[in-house]
């Protein structure tokens, strides 16, 4: 799946008022009904030309992946991780950034189906992958069950770390770590509340897997 | 009391933006990107304390897309500050060479993408004159005016107690770590500031950055609808959010400036350590004559922290004779600030923890201990309480808990390798209130709009606000929008202290009010109102229609007086003035907390079985998200007991377990049975609304609760948080 494409040495585009914004920019190339369109995106923001001139652009890379069940094709910084590429370059800022080390799970998004943490997952790994992550969960205004027993259980307070356990929780449904509290609460261990909502969270998930059953 | 019918208030609603929330929609401040962003990154320092002697941005600077590296060396001057909380000198964003502590930024790089901020901020070379640092509050001097409470002679009751104990007791330095980490946008245009900032107090955060930059604060705006948790720590603006603002200023471009998980150990505030000295003197019959307390707690060299972490032991418990003394311990550490039950959580412990020991001395109940020692008033003040049901609490939670189940004897009770102990605490939390305002608009459609420049850092305020707005216009909740958030919206105080429901919640039903007696006024005089002439003390309204109290066939809606009347909405300004001057009762909230905890016994791992609160708040305006913030608070406690503690190598100041593996916090794994029962009743002498608050007590006696089931299982008393299995062994 991280098929390597060769280096895109590309010039950024030069930013002016009348030019489309980054995220406008992004839009058009993936509004093309899944159809591959190259961007010339490295790693954000378009920088200045002027600020580029005479400083190597960092050496980025082109990716074509799906996420929520739109096909995106962009060039990244190969630094970049898949939770920065969503959030800071397409617009889906539901995924959390809460230690950019694994450690707390505010970043799970499904990738071909698994958890992740999307802060450790380097974006230039992930050629033909499938990502859904928070913002894709739901049809339209029908909720998925899970966000819907979040609701039901009161599963959540400040709701930074609710994206991540929501995803992991699908995630937890769909294998199966459902049986008992128990197992749910030892599945869901990697994602941290700090408002401390685990038992409706457990509930929750249980909530879900019921009805999913 | 309100005349309304109350139908929302006291229902288990659930919250009204819950969907922006589960489907990731819900905006927190680092998920703003103005068009043509930036990210700022910080260097920071790697000394302790000294001066920075040089700074090499040579290299950072020829990365690609670095737009600027900002020092002490090129930063602007900033107009100087004065005043301001805590005293002290406050850190400034590069205004001078000194280094506070370790970790304090000294630098910033801007950079058109994040990873190339990242990356050249790891290429500024630093260089310092490093001094050698004081950060053990165990080895350093406390500062010489210590802050002292005395009532009779403690010293002289203590020498002639029948039963005496001299205890000290050690808390380890905690952090909030909110899910959310501290983050800031900031956007100039000309010399008007807008910054999308994680506060618990956009009105404060107005004023911080306006002095920062010496303008008016009519040209500062301060965003803030979702905060992704904070329990105090946000309810300070930090050098981090000016340093932001100063960058954007510098590049002339939107700047997005997010704390790393390590950063906020060193820049966002922590529950300070203490070391407590408690005696406790009394007789053989339990009664308490005489209480010391000596605390020296940390605090920074440039800034005095101070908290109510004297206040349980001055007031919880009848005691004739008290003396205490506040000890700050000035380090060369980032100042100390608030986090959930501050002050009170610190001092429930050694409190807490003293009473169930002199109960096991005199063989006494724990609660049988605590009810014989309940005072009839206020004895630091003088003032009589307006409510307080502590004994209620020890009463429902004794059932419910099964409290009669446990065997005093320690060490008694096993469940294969594991040693059973069940241990309760008492707890206390003072019942704060602000002066707050909020504005109110009813529409042509009979939908109304209420504004307060509050937060909702998690306990739900836009959902409860909406619920007292419901009920005092008469509205359906679905009828009612609640927005927070802004500054431009009327002022509110900070979102801390357990004072929102009270202080904005009061602002939010006076407005409401006087916007319903607007519209029964408009009704009674119009004649063609089928209320005409009635008296407009008859009148209620209930789901949007007005109508006689006893001839519920009179009435109209809203929609048709408004229409008729060719008004296109009405409007009305809430208010509260907070707090008297001088207050005529004593206000406090007030918790009991059951634990029961499972010790394995060869390898001193502790684990919580099952927790009980009870709480006396007064009125609940919500009980689903009351019981969420129980159950969350016993979560923390958990925490707070058993597991967090941050590491320094005094050294050099460095915090060694500055991220979420290593400083450890409750996990789904860790879930124990929870349950919270609030006592009925409510407290119209503290507010208008009968509210005492609830986020904060709720936290306060959960680790002595579960610290004295330990010693219950165990028969070892620990004296120290967190808990340990070392401490064990």
């Amino acid at each position: 799946m991280s098929a390597e494409h060769p280096v895109q040495a590309q010039t950024p585009p030069v930013e002016s008022p009348s030019a489309p914004t980054r995220r406008t920019f992004i839009a058009t190339t993936t509004a093309v009904g899944g159809a591959a369109v190259v961007g010339d995106l490295v790693a954000g923001s378009p920088a200045l030309a002027e600020e580029a001139d005479g400083v190597e652009a960092p050496p980025g890379s082109r990716v074509a992946l799906t996420v929520n069940g739109v096909r995106r094709t962009v060039t990244v910084d190969n630094r970049t991780s898949l939770l920065d590429l969503l959030r800071e370059h397409l617009d889906l800022t539901g995924s959390k950034k809460g230690c950019n080390a694994g450690a707390c799970g505010a970043c799970t998004v499904l990738v071909d189906g698994r958890r992740v943490n999307s802060c450790l997952t380097l974006a230039v790994r992930l050629e033909g992958a499938e990502v859904t992550t928070i913002e894709g969960l739901a049809k339209g205004d029908r909720l998925h069950p899970l966000q819907q027993a979040f609701i039901d259980q009161d599963a959540f307070q400040c709701g930074f770390c609710t994206p991540g356990q929501i995803v992991s929780g699908a995630g937890c449904i769909q294998e199966g770590h459902t049986g008992s509290p128990e197992e749910i609460r030892e599945w869901m261990s990697g994602n941290l509340c700090r408002c401390g909502c685990y038992l409706k969270i457990e509930r929750a998930v249980e909530q879900a897997a019921g009805r999913k059953g | 009391m309100s005349p309304q019918p109350q139908a929302a208030v006291g229902a288990a609603e659930p919250r009204v933006d819950a969907r922006l929330r589960v489907t990731g929609k819900a905006k927190y401040a680092a998920d703003n990107s103005p068009d043509g962003v930036v990210h700022a990154v910080l260097v920071e320092s790697s000394v302790g304390r000294g001066r920075v002697t040089g700074i090499d941005a040579r290299a950072a600077e020829a990365e690609a897309g670095v737009l600027k590296v900002i020092s002490h060396l090129n930063a602007p001057k900033l107009p100087p500050v004065q005043g301001g909380f805590p005293p002290g000198q406050r850190l400034r964003a590069f205004q001078d060479d000194r280094v506070r502590f370790f970790g304090q930024p000294v630098a910033v790089v801007v950079a058109t993408t994040l990873e190339s901020a990242q990356h050249a901020a790891s290429l500024v070379r630093v260089s310092y004159d490093a001094e050698s640092v004081s950060t053990d509050i165990s080895v350093a001097e406390p500062a010489d005016d210590p802050e002292t409470y005395a009532r009779g002679d403690a010293e002289a009751a203590l020498e002639s107690a029948p039963v005496r104990l001299d205890l000290t007791y050690r808390m380890a330095r905690n952090h909030h770590n909110p899910m959310e980490p501290h983050a800031t946008v900031a956007h100039w245009d000309g010399d008007r500031l807008t910054v999308w900032e994680k506060t618990q107090n956009v009105v404060g955060a107005v004023r911080t950055l306006a002095g920062e930059f010496g303008i008016p604060p009519g040209n500062v705006r301060v965003i803030s609808p979702f905060v992704g948790g904070a329990f105090g720590s946000a309810a300070r603006t930090y050098v981090h959010a000016v340093t932001a603002a100063l960058a954007a200023r510098e590049v002339k471009r939107p700047v997005k400036l997010v704390l790393t998980r390590r950063q906020l150990y060193f820049g966002v505030g922590f529950r300070p350590a203490y070391e407590y000295d408690l005696s406790l003197g009394g007789n053989r019959q339990g009664r308490l004559t005489a209480s010391a307390h000596d605390i020296r707690t940390e605090s920074s060299r440039y800034e005095r922290h101070s908290e109510h972490v004297l206040e349980p032991g001055r007031m919880l418990y009848s005691t004739p004779n008290v003396r205490q003394a506040y000890r700050h311990v000035p380090l060369d550490v980032s100042t100390p600030w608030f986090m959930r039950g501050p002050g009170y959580a610190s001092g429930a412990f050694p409190v807490e923890s003293a009473m169930d020991e002199l109960a096991h001395e005199l063989g006494l109940d724990p609660i049988e201990l605590r009810l014989r020692n309940e005072p009839a008033d206020d004895e630091s003040t003088n003032l009589p309480f307006s409510t307080r049901r502590l004994r209620d609490c020890y009463r429902a939670g004794a059932r419910e808990f099964g409290w009669h189940r446990r065997n005093p004897k320690p060490r008694s009770t096993r469940d294969g390798d594991w040693l059973i102990g069940m241990g309760m605490a008492a707890g206390v939390y003072d019942t704060q209130r602000s002066a707050a305002q909020a504005s109110v608009r009813l529409d042509a459609d009979g939908t109304a709009l209420v504004q307060s420049a509050t937060s909702d850092m998690g306990p739900g305020t836009a959902t409860s606000m909406t619920q007292v707005a419901a009920d005092a216009l008469g509205l359906t909740m679905r009828q009612v929008t609640f927005r927070l958030g802004d500054s431009l919206m009327p002022p509110a105080p900070v979102h801390a202290g357990s004072q929102t429901m009270a202080s904005v919640g009061s602002a939010v039903q006076d407005g409401c009010d006087k916007l319903r007696k607007q519209a029964i006024t408009l009704a009674v005089k119009d004649e063609d109102s089928p209320l005409y002439g009635a008296d407009a003390a008859d009148i209620v309204v209930r789901g949007g229609r007005l109508f006689v109290k006893d001839e519920p066939t009179r009435g109209e809606t809203y929609q048709r007086l408004l229409a008729r009347n060719n008004r296109t909405h009405l409007e009305a300004m809430g208010s509260y003035a907070g707090a008297p001057e001088s207050e005529k009762f004593s206000f406090y909230a007030y918790a009991a907390t059951f634990a029961e905890v499972a010790v394995d016994a060869r390898l001193g791992l502790v684990r919580v079985r099952r927790m009980v609160g009870v709480y006396d708040a007064a009125r609940i305006i919500n009980p689903r998200l009351a019981d969420s913030q129980a159950i969350g608070a016993m979560v923390g406690g958990i925490g707070h007991a058993l597991l967090e503690h941050t590491v320094t190598d005094h050294r050099d100041g460095r915090i060694v377990n500055a991220n979420l593996a290593d400083y450890l916090v409750p996990t789904h794994a860790d879930m124990p049975d929870m349950k919270a029962i609030y006592i009925e009743g409510e407290d119209y002498e503290a507010d208008p609304i009968g509210v005492k608050g609830l986020g904060e007590i709720v936290i306060v006696g959960v680790a002595p609760a579960i610290a004295n089931a330990v010693f219950n299982a165990t028969g070892r008393r620990i004296r120290e948080l967190p808990i340990t299995a070392e401490a064990l062994l």
